[in-house]
């Protein structure tokens, strides 16, 4: 059994790893601690794991070896106990269609023991809290995606739990329900509630997250605060250039400028992080043009997650 | 904090039973709001069947077996009608309900997290599938007994009535939950043709199991179809005059069943939600 040696460490794994039947490493000896109150990001492209790794510990994937527990409770020996503590929102929308939008607030609090009573008023509360409570009565399947997102939300945290997990919880929302989201998460975070989740949207992991791992074939490649993760890189500034002609003979060409600290081919431009030499750009068009390239585009951003991610693993997160 | 959250955890087994009564609820509700529709789909068909064949027929002449044999055969076919209502309910209320939940909508999500163990979602399912068979059953017997021209002769025997309907039932809902985890949306037709006609058509529902003395081979091949077992059941309860199973032997079949086909979907169903 795992155990936490900090008591405030709610989410404890180790060594838990996941092999499929057809060979498939998910998740490779992943060992995480995720403190009380903390909103923690797992980021990586999909495929990366990070859905096995939430299905673990929400005893939805039993682990192949290794272990985890939930605020002390081994999630795999006490499944039951464990459920108690976590609330879930899936990647999909897997409201109960044959129910009403209050319904599925009522119902998920029976099932967690609530009292007839006390389940309505929760609901009730709930769904004035996620601006729902108009929709009371409505069906289910009328809702929009950005609402029906706030409903699993709001279902998932109706029985209090300890942790929250969001597996890609914006993936396939418009912007403005996007913020929305981002929104309502932060609030849950200022009222203490830890969240656990997992996103490939590097904006999502640097604006919300207090720390977040980046996970690429089922193992953690760097973990710590968003902006230390991105002054791992050593360069403040990131220059993308496209041209019509040979990218690689151009990366190799900008490698050897002063200030460079990398620079390699990445989705159709050139990508170049350097550090505090803005003044580098005049000097790049300038060689682009009298080396006989033709500039398609040229960009200078600061440092991203992403950043931090092609620097790990040589690709990028996007799909 | 741990110490505190370990204090304020419900023991597994109180959370179970709170989750698994809570989903009943939900079931029953689901039910209530969908009362019409409920009728609707049981009756139709046997209607139609006792209709066509213990009505029509008779009235112009084209009665099954002369006027004596028809007098027999509306009462023989009161336990096939109140049979096939019970599987029927299988495949009604369990087995295509989880199709849709574990093809598209996976929106059975919600109570497999709730704290239970996740068989304990698959038993509430057979559960509550048992109980809209039991209710189809209650709409369907009167419509057999007073739909016929012909008098419907009943020998209620209760004891055997009021254990055989709650095991027809339950092996109606083991045969939908059986089926519903291991059926893809895709192939629901190809089971309707390959699996639910056969064994509605071959469940000694319009006939006596005994009647197909003259056919040996299919007498006994037919022993595979669980309907076959719950026809019996409800002929030795509502006319045993007529001939049927010893009533040990349908009981050690209909338990038999009820275990192994149980068995396969309970195993089917978390094979489907845990990985």
């Amino acid at each position: 059994m795992v155990k936490a040696t900090d008591p405030n460490q709610v989410i404890v794994t180790s060594g838990l790893t996941k092999v499929f039947p057809n060979g498939l490493r998910a998740v490779d000896a992943l060992d995480l601690s995720v403190s009380s109150g903390e909103i923690f990001g797992l980021l990586g492209p999909n495929g990366a794991g990070k859905t096995t790794t939430v299905g673990m510990l929400t005893s939805r994937v039993i682990p192949t070896s290794g272990g985890a527990s939930i605020a002390g409770v081994d999630v795999v020996a006490h499944s039951t106990l464990a459920k108690q503590l976590i609330g879930v929102v899936p990647q999909t929308n897997t409201l109960d269609r044959s129910l009403t939008v209050f319904e599925n607030l009522y119902y998920h609090g029976r099932y967690y023991g609530m009292r007839s009573s006390d389940a309505r008023a929760a609901a009730e509360e709930t769904l004035r809290r996620f601006k729902l409570i108009d929709r009371a009565d409505a069906d289910v399947n009328q809702l929009s995606g950005g609402m029906a997102q706030r409903l699993m939300i709001a279902r998932s945290i109706l029985h209090k739990p300890q942790i929250l997990f969001l597996d890609e919880p914006t993936a396939g929302l418009d912007p403005q329900s996007r913020l929305a989201l981002w929104e309502i998460l932060s609030t849950l975070h200022e009222s203490g509630q830890t969240i656990f989740m997992t996103t490939h949207y590097m904006e999502e992991a640097d604006q919300l997250c207090d720390r977040v791992a980046i996970m690429d074939h089922g193992k953690i490649l760097a973990l710590d605060t968003a902006a230390r993760l991105k002054r791992s890189v050593e360069a403040d500034t990131e220059i993308r250039v496209s041209v019509e002609e040979d990218l690689e003979a151009l990366a190799v060409h900008l490698k050897t400028f002063d200030g460079v600290s990398s620079s390699q081919v990445l989705d159709g431009a050139v990508l170049i992080a350097l550090r505090g030499r803005t003044a580098l750009v005049p000097r790049i068009v300038d060689f682009v043009e009298t080396g006989g390239f033709t500039l398609n585009d040229l960009s200078v951003s600061e440092p991203t997650l992403e950043t931090v991610f092609i620097k790990l693993t040589g690709k990028e997160l996007r799909d | 904090m741990t110490d505190t959250t370990l204090a304020q955890l419900r023991p597994a087994r109180d959370a179970s039973l709170s989750a698994f009564r809570a989903m009943l609820l939900r079931d029953v509700a689901v039910l209530r709001s969908n009362l019409y529709s409920f009728i609707l789909r049981t009756v139709m068909q046997p209607l139609l069947f006792v209709f066509v064949f213990t009505y029509v027929f008779p009235k112009i002449g084209q009665g099954i077996g002369g006027a004596q044999g028809q007098a027999t055969f509306s009462s023989l076919l009161v336990p096939g009608v109140v049979a096939i209502a019970c599987i029927f309910q299988g495949i009604q209320a369990v087995m295509l309900p989880l199709v849709q939940e574990f093809g598209y909508t996976r929106e059975i999500e919600d109570r497999v997290m709730a704290p239970l163990p996740v068989w304990g979602v698959a038993v509430e399912k057979l559960l509550a599938g048992a109980l809209q068979g039991l209710l189809a059953a209650a709409i369907v017997f009167p419509l057999a007994t007073f739909i016929p021209a012909t008098p419907v002769h009943l020998q209620i025997s209760w004891p055997e009535l009021l254990t055989f309907l709650p095991l027809a039932t339950l092996l109606g809902a083991s045969l939908g939950l059986a089926i519903g985890t291991r059926v893809k949306p895709q192939q629901v037709t190809l089971v309707f043709s390959v699996v639910i006609i056969p064994v509605t058509f071959l469940g000694a529902t319009y006939y006596p199991w005994a009647a197909l003395d003259p056919i040996p081979w299919l007498k006994w091949a037919v022993l595979i179809n669980p309907l076959v077992y719950m026809s019996e059941a409800f002929r030795a309860a509502l006319t045993p005059q007529l001939p049927h199973m010893p009533v040990p032997a349908i009981y050690a079949a209909m338990i038999g069943s009820i275990a192994l086909l149980g068995w396969i979907g309970i195993d089917g169903f978390k094979k489907r939600v845990t990985t």
